[in-house]
């Protein structure tokens, strides 16, 4: 679905992209910038918060920075999105989602005069940096919450696809629980949508029959955490904070805040001085965001600030060696202390205690 | 309440916009007409519905902002169709991407409400059923219109002289209209009735299913209910059970997977379609003899002069 900003840009293509082509790496004076949303931006999660971080270039450079975006982009179909953008005349161009991994460099390539940025992936381009946050931190942290406050012992996640970024999310939410509560339990449900509100809905209820109290989850809308909220049971919000939806319900949000990142990327376009690099800020650089910690006990909110204290301050890592493998087997510690980052980031394996198999 | 029980209610929930949003169509297209806008329409049902509700604090004001809403893109849909005899085709994929276009401009004000859950109404005695009448008779109203609404069609469908007009219009337009039956107005009605069904479908998910709305939150299930039509051959109480299949199998899916059976997620996830698809044939061919669709199916219509 294209915005109405993009068919007004698609008015003035042939200006735009000539002068586009014509510049170097020098400062700019007025630059386009796009972005290729996986969600509507109503989807209250993860293409919202993008769209805040848009909403802050725009702030930032009043008049210096004209923004686009183009949401709802399906991942297989994004080729075609990416390279509308590179053709209108944008300078800076960022794809949020995993699955835009291939159209981006392919696009990239083609256009090696315009930056590009793509979120969660790995693959980068002289004109392609990647970038994520360490949303694992904050599921750490949830992850001790749950374990510390569920009668049930049995705690559940709704992920939205067997892909690393969100099987590492659940490794590091059970190893935080486990850490408080040695004999926890966790069912793992995965969607198959980032964004389907009904059927995230079914996940979210299916977990809580099976006897689930504490929900996490991985997908964009409010549903599960809402459907916790209907059944008196817990959850945690995701992307953004979910309050609103869940006020008896949402113990803390993890949120993702993109804005300065943005900003930064953008003025440094600006400026002249954009390079290629890879970008993975945690909550010590505030790209993840743990919202007030509400609806618990006192004790336990003590442990989720301590926690998140020592998580700031480097103390703490959640993927600290050893990590044990289901087969009882401890992982190869590549990163002197803790996990490597390639490691985290290309986690196909659940650590030991999580009794399901990560689909194939 | 056991895991079982707990497990039917949600199938209910999962089925029940579905079936209302294909009893509609199947009637549009037993008269004739291919609308394929269910998704569409079924979008501004559920913009217009949670709108509404939000606006005016009630949900039954929701419902039937929904309903209008359906009927109204029906309208539009007729107006090309039955007016200028346009390509039903075509007209139908038009009217599904105007009307999700039209619907995220309408509910964006509405991104970030919530509704709170609508109250279940207890059938009397019925209820007491062990088993079948908490599944069945303690619902909202949604659902016990889904099921009158079933055998309502079948009634009329099968018994009755407006619904045999509606048959024979839809099996061959030119003999029905050389005896006179009015071709154009019973189709009208029949695509504003598919339409403010397809509306109170979308009503359901944005007002008991979710209770917030958010774009695009339809989701496939216009396309889901245009299927079910195809699959059940045009038959009322067929649509029924595919929609409960349906929705069966996906929720299940969901259950097996936290149940940890081992089956991948993404096998799981294709269950819905292919058991429906594997139900409704079983169904045809125990039936013995091929069912097509209505003889004039798509087909445009011009009175001669």
């Amino acid at each position: 679905m294209f915005s109405r900003k993009l068919f007004g840009a698609m008015a003035g293509v042939a200006v735009a992209a000539l002068s586009a082509t014509g510049a170097m790496a020098q400062a700019k004076d007025k630059i386009k910038v796009g972005f290729i949303y996986v969600g509507p931006v109503g989807d209250h999660g993860w293409s919202y918060q993008h769209d805040q971080g848009r909403q802050a270039i725009e702030k930032a450079f009043p008049g210096k920075v004209t923004t686009t975006f183009v949401e709802s982009v399906p991942e297989a179909d994004s080729e075609r999105a990416i390279e509308q953008l590179a053709r209108t005349g944008h300078d800076l161009i960022f794809t949020t989602s995993f699955g835009f991994m291939e159209p981006t460099l392919k696009v990239a390539k083609k256009y090696p005069n315009i930056k590009f940025e793509h979120a969660t992936g790995f693959k980068r381009n002289p004109n392609l940096s990647t970038y994520a946050a360490k949303f694992h931190e904050g599921r750490y942290i949830i992850g001790q919450i749950a374990g510390k406050m569920t009668k049930s012992n049995t705690i559940g996640y709704v992920g939205a696809f067997p892909i690393p970024e969100v099987i590492a999310g659940i490794n590091a939410f059970y190893l935080g629980a486990q850490s408080v509560n040695p004999n926890v339990k966790i069912k793992i449900v995965f969607a198959n949508t980032w964004y389907d509100p009904a059927k995230e809905g079914d996940a979210a209820k299916a977990l809580l029959d099976q006897g689930v109290d504490m929900l996490a989850q991985h997908t964009d809308s409010p549903a599960p955490i809402q459907a916790a909220e209907a059944r008196g049971k817990f959850g945690f919000g995701q992307a953004s904070d979910m309050e609103r939806f869940a006020p008896k319900a949402q113990l803390t949000a993890i949120v993702d805040n993109w804005n300065d990142y943005y900003v930064a990327r953008t003025k440094a376009v600006l400026d002249g001085t954009w390079k290629s690099e890879d970008t993975w800020g945690g909550i010590n650089s505030h790209m993840v965001v743990m919202t007030p910690y509400k609806n618990m006990p006192d004790d336990v909110k003590k442990l989720a600030q301590d926690t998140e204290a020592a998580i700031k301050s480097g103390q703490l890592n959640p993927f600290k060696c050893p990590i044990i493998g289901q087969d009882g087997k401890e992982i190869e510690c590549k990163g002197g202390s803790a996990l490597s980052d390639e490691q985290v980031l290309g986690m196909n394996f659940y650590v030991k205690g999580i009794e399901d198999k990560i689909p194939q | 309440m056991s895991i079982l029980e707990a497990i039917l209610l949600t199938i209910v929930t999962a089925s029940t916009p579905l079936l209302i949003a294909a009893l509609g169509e199947l009637i549009t297209e037993r008269s004739g007409v291919l609308n394929l806008g269910v998704e569409g329409m079924m979008a501004m049902g559920a913009a217009c519905s949670f709108a509404a509700a939000v606006s005016f604090d009630s949900t039954i004001l929701g419902v039937l902002a929904g309903m209008l809403a359906g009927a109204l893109m029906a309208a539009l849909f007729a107006l090309v169709v039955l007016g200028f005899a346009a390509n039903q085709v075509g007209s139908g994929l038009a009217l599904t991407i105007f009307g999700l276009g039209l619907s995220g401009l309408i509910g964006a004000p509405f991104v970030g409400a919530r509704r709170d859950p609508i109250p279940h109404v207890d059938v009397p005695v019925l209820s007491d059923i062990p088993f079948i009448g908490r599944l069945f008779f303690e619902q909202d109203l949604f659902v016990y219109a889904s099921f009158s609404l079933t055998i309502l069609i079948a009634i009329y469908l099968m018994r009755t002289r407006s619904g045999l007009t509606l048959r024979s219009i839809g099996e061959n337009h030119t003999s029905a209209n050389a005896l006179g039956l009015p071709v154009l107005r019973t189709r009208l009605l029949a695509i504003l009735f598919g339409g403010a069904c397809a509306g109170l479908a979308g009503a359901y998910l944005a007002l008991v299913y979710t209770r917030f709305w958010s774009p695009g939150m339809t989701n496939g299930r216009g396309w889901i209910a245009l299927a079910l039509v195809v699959f059940a051959a045009w038959r009322p109480g067929w649509l029924l059970v595919g929609a409960y299949i349906f929705g069966a199998a996906t929720v299940l899916q969901l259950h097996a997977q936290a149940a940890q059976f081992g089956v991948p997620s993404q096998v799981l996830s294709a269950v819905p379609y292919l058991a429906t698809i594997i139900a409704l044939l079983l169904l045809s061919i125990r039936h013995g003899r091929a069912i097509g669709a209505p003889g004039s199916l798509g087909a445009p219509f011009v009175p001669d002069r």
